[in-house]
Protein backbone atom coordinates (compact mmCIF):
# COMPACT_ATOMS: atom_id res chain seq x y z
CA UNK A 1 0.00 0.00 0.00
CA UNK A 2 2.88 2.56 0.97
CA UNK A 3 5.01 1.68 -2.59
CA UNK A 4 1.53 2.24 -4.27
CA UNK A 5 1.40 5.55 -2.56
CA UNK A 6 4.60 6.30 -2.78
CA UNK A 7 4.67 5.52 -6.80
CA UNK A 8 1.53 7.58 -7.85
CA UNK A 9 3.41 10.43 -6.11
CA UNK A 10 6.20 10.12 -8.50
CA UNK A 11 4.00 9.78 -11.16
CA UNK A 12 2.70 13.04 -10.22
CA UNK A 13 5.82 14.40 -10.00
CA UNK A 14 7.31 13.52 -13.64
CA UNK A 15 3.52 14.92 -15.14
CA UNK A 16 4.42 18.25 -12.98
CA UNK A 17 7.80 18.49 -13.99
CA UNK A 18 6.54 18.16 -18.01
CA UNK A 19 3.61 20.42 -17.17
CA UNK A 20 6.30 23.02 -16.61
CA UNK A 21 8.61 22.23 -19.12
CA UNK A 22 6.71 21.23 -22.17
CA UNK A 23 6.34 24.52 -24.89
CA UNK A 24 2.78 23.87 -25.86
CA UNK A 25 0.51 25.58 -23.95
CA UNK A 26 -2.34 23.61 -23.70
CA UNK A 27 -0.48 20.50 -23.61
CA UNK A 28 0.57 22.09 -20.36
CA UNK A 29 -2.54 22.28 -18.63
CA UNK A 30 -3.66 18.59 -20.13
CA UNK A 31 -0.47 17.39 -18.45
CA UNK A 32 -1.68 19.39 -15.18
CA UNK A 33 -4.82 17.54 -15.44
CA UNK A 34 -3.05 14.10 -14.86
CA UNK A 35 -1.32 15.53 -11.59
CA UNK A 36 -4.91 15.91 -10.43
CA UNK A 37 -6.69 12.98 -11.20
CA UNK A 38 -3.56 10.97 -9.92
CA UNK A 39 -4.29 13.30 -6.87
CA UNK A 40 -7.79 12.29 -7.01
CA UNK A 41 -6.90 8.45 -6.65
CA UNK A 42 -4.08 8.83 -3.94
CA UNK A 43 -7.30 10.62 -2.15
CA UNK A 44 -9.52 7.23 -2.11
CA UNK A 45 -6.61 4.99 -1.75
CA UNK A 46 -5.93 7.18 1.14
CA UNK A 47 -9.25 6.73 2.39
CA UNK A 48 -10.90 9.90 1.96
CA UNK A 49 -13.64 9.53 0.01
CA UNK A 50 -15.17 12.73 0.45
CA UNK A 51 -12.08 15.03 -0.52
CA UNK A 52 -11.65 12.40 -3.40
CA UNK A 53 -14.89 13.62 -5.15
CA UNK A 54 -14.79 17.57 -3.97
CA UNK A 55 -10.85 17.21 -5.70
CA UNK A 56 -12.23 16.04 -8.97
CA UNK A 57 -14.82 18.16 -9.60
CA UNK A 58 -12.71 21.06 -8.90
CA UNK A 59 -10.08 19.74 -11.29
CA UNK A 60 -12.58 19.16 -14.18
CA UNK A 61 -13.93 22.32 -13.17
CA UNK A 62 -10.65 24.21 -13.30
CA UNK A 63 -9.66 22.21 -16.64
CA UNK A 64 -12.24 23.76 -18.24
CA UNK A 65 -10.97 27.35 -17.67
CA UNK A 66 -8.16 26.88 -18.06
CA UNK A 67 -7.88 25.28 -21.61
CA UNK A 68 -10.67 28.20 -22.43
CA UNK A 69 -7.85 30.38 -21.28
CA UNK A 70 -5.15 28.95 -23.20
CA UNK A 71 -7.20 27.72 -26.07
CA UNK A 72 -7.23 30.83 -28.33
CA UNK A 73 -3.56 31.91 -28.03
CA UNK A 74 -1.10 30.70 -28.96
CA UNK A 75 2.02 32.98 -28.25
CA UNK A 76 3.60 29.71 -26.29
CA UNK A 77 6.78 29.66 -27.95
CA UNK A 78 9.24 31.53 -26.01
CA UNK A 79 13.34 31.87 -27.19
CA UNK A 80 15.21 29.64 -24.63
CA UNK A 81 18.11 32.11 -24.16
CA UNK A 82 20.18 31.48 -21.46
CA UNK A 83 21.38 34.98 -20.18
CA UNK A 84 22.27 36.63 -16.76
CA UNK A 85 18.82 37.05 -15.49
CA UNK A 86 17.65 33.58 -15.36
CA UNK A 87 20.59 32.13 -14.22
CA UNK A 88 20.18 34.56 -11.20
CA UNK A 89 16.71 32.97 -10.82
CA UNK A 90 18.35 29.41 -11.18
CA UNK A 91 20.63 30.14 -8.63
CA UNK A 92 17.89 31.78 -6.23
CA UNK A 93 15.24 29.46 -7.08
CA UNK A 94 18.03 26.33 -5.86
CA UNK A 95 18.77 28.58 -2.44
CA UNK A 96 15.09 28.80 -1.43
CA UNK A 97 15.05 25.08 -1.97
CA UNK A 98 17.77 24.60 0.25
CA UNK A 99 16.34 26.70 2.68
CA UNK A 100 13.07 24.98 2.76
CA UNK A 101 14.55 21.78 2.89
CA UNK A 102 16.57 22.35 5.74
CA UNK A 103 13.15 23.60 7.49
CA UNK A 104 11.73 20.02 6.65
CA UNK A 105 14.98 18.36 7.43
CA UNK A 106 14.23 19.89 10.98
CA UNK A 107 10.65 19.06 10.84
CA UNK A 108 10.39 15.77 9.94
CA UNK A 109 12.41 14.32 12.71
CA UNK A 110 9.67 15.30 14.87
CA UNK A 111 7.10 13.59 12.93
CA UNK A 112 6.01 10.02 13.32
CA UNK A 113 6.51 7.48 10.33
CA UNK A 114 3.91 7.25 7.72
CA UNK A 115 0.94 5.33 8.78
CA UNK A 116 1.07 5.52 12.06
CA UNK A 117 -1.31 7.54 14.64
CA UNK A 118 -0.50 10.83 15.21
CA UNK A 119 -2.19 11.69 18.91
CA UNK A 120 -4.94 13.83 18.19
CA UNK A 121 -7.66 14.40 20.84
CA UNK A 122 -9.48 16.18 18.90
CA UNK A 123 -9.98 13.64 16.07
CA UNK A 124 -10.58 11.33 18.91
CA UNK A 125 -13.45 13.14 19.93
CA UNK A 126 -14.99 13.39 16.90
CA UNK A 127 -14.78 10.12 16.17
CA UNK A 128 -16.37 9.03 19.64
CA UNK A 129 -19.31 11.45 19.88
CA UNK A 130 -20.20 12.46 16.33
CA UNK A 131 -23.41 10.29 16.40
CA UNK A 132 -24.58 11.19 19.37
CA UNK A 133 -24.14 15.00 19.17
CA UNK A 134 -25.12 15.31 15.33
CA UNK A 135 -26.94 12.21 14.19
CA UNK A 136 -24.50 12.37 11.11
CA UNK A 137 -23.14 9.08 9.73
CA UNK A 138 -20.24 10.99 7.62
CA UNK A 139 -17.74 12.44 10.16
CA UNK A 140 -15.96 14.66 7.63
CA UNK A 141 -19.73 16.41 7.09
CA UNK A 142 -20.50 16.82 10.51
CA UNK A 143 -17.54 18.41 11.12
CA UNK A 144 -17.51 20.97 7.82
CA UNK A 145 -21.48 21.36 8.40
CA UNK A 146 -22.47 21.09 11.94
CA UNK A 147 -19.12 21.73 14.40
CA UNK A 148 -17.25 23.87 12.09
CA UNK A 149 -19.94 25.83 10.41
CA UNK A 150 -19.10 29.13 10.02
CA UNK A 151 -15.83 28.11 8.68
CA UNK A 152 -17.44 26.93 5.68
CA UNK A 153 -19.65 29.98 5.84
CA UNK A 154 -16.53 31.97 5.26
CA UNK A 155 -14.74 29.98 2.89
CA UNK A 156 -18.38 30.89 0.89
CA UNK A 157 -17.90 34.23 1.51
CA UNK A 158 -14.50 33.98 0.19
CA UNK A 159 -15.61 31.91 -3.06
CA UNK A 160 -18.13 34.89 -3.38
CA UNK A 161 -15.51 37.67 -3.22
CA UNK A 162 -13.33 36.32 -5.37
CA UNK A 163 -15.70 35.24 -8.35
CA UNK A 164 -17.00 38.70 -7.46
CA UNK A 165 -13.18 40.01 -8.28
CA UNK A 166 -13.11 37.77 -11.82
CA UNK A 167 -16.26 39.12 -12.68
CA UNK A 168 -15.52 42.79 -12.45
CA UNK A 169 -12.08 42.19 -13.77
CA UNK A 170 -13.35 40.77 -17.25
CA UNK A 171 -16.31 42.62 -17.16
CA UNK A 172 -16.53 45.17 -20.95
CA UNK A 173 -19.09 47.93 -20.04
CA UNK A 174 -16.70 49.83 -17.87
CA UNK A 175 -14.51 50.17 -20.82
CA UNK A 176 -15.97 50.67 -23.04
CA UNK A 177 -17.27 53.62 -21.64
CA UNK A 178 -13.81 54.74 -21.10
CA UNK A 179 -12.93 53.72 -24.70
CA UNK A 180 -15.37 56.83 -25.78
CA UNK B 1 14.11 7.12 5.74
CA UNK B 2 11.80 4.63 3.82
CA UNK B 3 9.11 5.24 6.34
CA UNK B 4 9.50 9.12 5.39
CA UNK B 5 9.22 8.40 1.59
CA UNK B 6 5.81 9.19 1.06
CA UNK B 7 6.51 12.55 2.74
CA UNK B 8 9.91 13.25 1.11
CA UNK B 9 8.30 12.27 -2.19
CA UNK B 10 5.15 14.84 -1.50
CA UNK B 11 7.72 18.13 -0.48
CA UNK B 12 9.43 17.22 -3.68
CA UNK B 13 6.43 17.75 -5.31
CA UNK B 14 5.96 21.01 -3.75
CA UNK B 15 9.82 21.95 -4.73
CA UNK B 16 8.46 21.15 -8.36
CA UNK B 17 5.79 24.25 -7.90
CA UNK B 18 8.24 26.28 -6.41
CA UNK B 19 11.12 26.14 -8.73
CA UNK B 20 8.20 26.84 -11.26
CA UNK B 21 7.03 30.20 -9.76
CA UNK B 22 10.82 31.88 -9.41
CA UNK B 23 12.32 30.55 -13.14
CA UNK B 24 9.55 30.46 -15.69
CA UNK B 25 8.58 33.59 -17.71
CA UNK B 26 5.04 32.49 -19.21
CA UNK B 27 2.68 34.02 -16.87
CA UNK B 28 -0.06 30.76 -17.62
CA UNK B 29 3.05 28.49 -16.17
CA UNK B 30 3.37 30.48 -13.16
CA UNK B 31 -0.38 29.96 -12.52
CA UNK B 32 -0.16 26.12 -13.58
CA UNK B 33 2.89 25.87 -10.53
CA UNK B 34 1.21 27.58 -8.10
CA UNK B 35 -1.31 25.09 -8.40
CA UNK B 36 1.03 21.98 -8.07
CA UNK B 37 2.42 23.57 -5.06
CA UNK B 38 -1.54 23.70 -3.61
CA UNK B 39 -2.10 20.12 -4.84
CA UNK B 40 0.91 19.11 -2.74
CA UNK B 41 0.15 20.68 0.19
CA UNK B 42 -3.12 19.04 -0.13
CA UNK B 43 -1.54 15.70 -0.28
CA UNK B 44 0.63 16.70 2.70
CA UNK B 45 -2.38 16.60 4.79
CA UNK B 46 -4.27 13.73 3.80
CA UNK B 47 -1.22 12.24 4.22
CA UNK B 48 -0.80 13.17 7.78
CA UNK B 49 -4.03 12.06 9.04
CA UNK B 50 -3.30 8.26 7.15
CA UNK B 51 -3.04 5.32 9.87
CA UNK B 52 -1.99 2.48 8.43
CA UNK B 53 -4.65 -0.14 7.55
CA UNK B 54 -7.53 1.95 8.61
CA UNK B 55 -11.12 2.70 7.27
CA UNK B 56 -12.65 5.88 5.74
CA UNK B 57 -13.89 8.24 8.01
CA UNK B 58 -17.76 6.96 7.69
CA UNK B 59 -20.05 4.60 10.32
CA UNK B 60 -21.06 1.77 8.50
CA UNK B 61 -24.18 0.25 9.46
CA UNK B 62 -23.84 -3.44 11.84
CA UNK B 63 -19.80 -3.13 11.51
CA UNK B 64 -18.01 -2.39 14.35
CA UNK B 65 -15.06 0.15 13.55
CA UNK B 66 -12.53 0.93 15.63
CA UNK B 67 -9.95 1.95 13.56
CA UNK B 68 -10.97 5.17 11.59
CA UNK B 69 -8.37 7.72 9.70
CA UNK B 70 -7.79 11.07 10.84
CA UNK B 71 -11.04 13.27 9.77
CA UNK B 72 -9.86 16.81 11.04
CA UNK B 73 -7.29 17.10 8.11
CA UNK B 74 -9.83 16.02 5.39
CA UNK B 75 -12.37 18.88 6.76
CA UNK B 76 -9.87 21.43 6.31
CA UNK B 77 -8.39 20.10 2.76
CA UNK B 78 -12.32 20.34 2.05
CA UNK B 79 -12.04 24.15 2.59
CA UNK B 80 -8.92 24.76 1.11
CA UNK B 81 -9.74 22.56 -2.06
CA UNK B 82 -12.49 24.90 -2.93
CA UNK B 83 -10.73 27.95 -1.99
CA UNK B 84 -8.20 27.10 -4.11
CA UNK B 85 -10.46 27.04 -6.78
CA UNK B 86 -11.55 30.35 -6.44
CA UNK B 87 -7.96 31.89 -6.59
CA UNK B 88 -7.40 30.57 -9.53
CA UNK B 89 -10.26 31.55 -11.34
CA UNK B 90 -9.35 35.37 -10.15
CA UNK B 91 -5.58 34.62 -11.38
CA UNK B 92 -6.83 33.08 -15.07
CA UNK B 93 -9.01 36.01 -14.82
CA UNK B 94 -6.40 38.87 -14.59
CA UNK B 95 -4.03 37.14 -16.74
CA UNK B 96 -6.44 37.01 -19.66
CA UNK B 97 -6.73 41.22 -18.97
CA UNK B 98 -3.26 41.15 -19.17
CA UNK B 99 -2.78 39.61 -22.18
CA UNK B 100 -5.48 41.81 -23.89
CA UNK B 101 -3.22 44.79 -22.62
CA UNK B 102 0.15 43.45 -23.22
CA UNK B 103 -0.68 41.05 -26.06
CA UNK B 104 2.21 38.50 -24.93
CA UNK B 105 2.02 36.31 -21.60
CA UNK B 106 5.82 37.03 -21.12
CA UNK B 107 6.65 38.48 -17.69
CA UNK B 108 10.02 39.99 -19.02
CA UNK B 109 7.90 42.26 -21.67
CA UNK B 110 5.06 43.33 -18.90
CA UNK B 111 7.36 46.57 -17.82
CA UNK B 112 4.90 49.71 -18.16
CA UNK B 113 2.57 49.95 -15.38
CA UNK B 114 0.97 53.40 -16.42
CA UNK B 115 -2.05 53.96 -19.06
Amino acid sequence: MEILISILIFIMIIAALISLEIKDLLSSVVSLAAVGLILTLLFLLLQAPDVAIVQFVVEILSLVILIRATIIRDDSVYDRKYDRKSFIYRISALFCVIIFLIFVIISLKNLPPFGTKIYNKLADYYIKNTINDTGAVDIVAAIILNYRAYDTLGEATVLFTAILGAVLVLRKIGRLRNER
Amino acid sequence: MFKYLAYILCLTLFFVGLYGIIVKKNLFKIIISFIIMENALNLFFILLGYRKSATFPIFLKNIEQTNIVDPVPQALVLTSIVIGLSVTILMVAIALRIYEKYKTFDITEIKNLKG
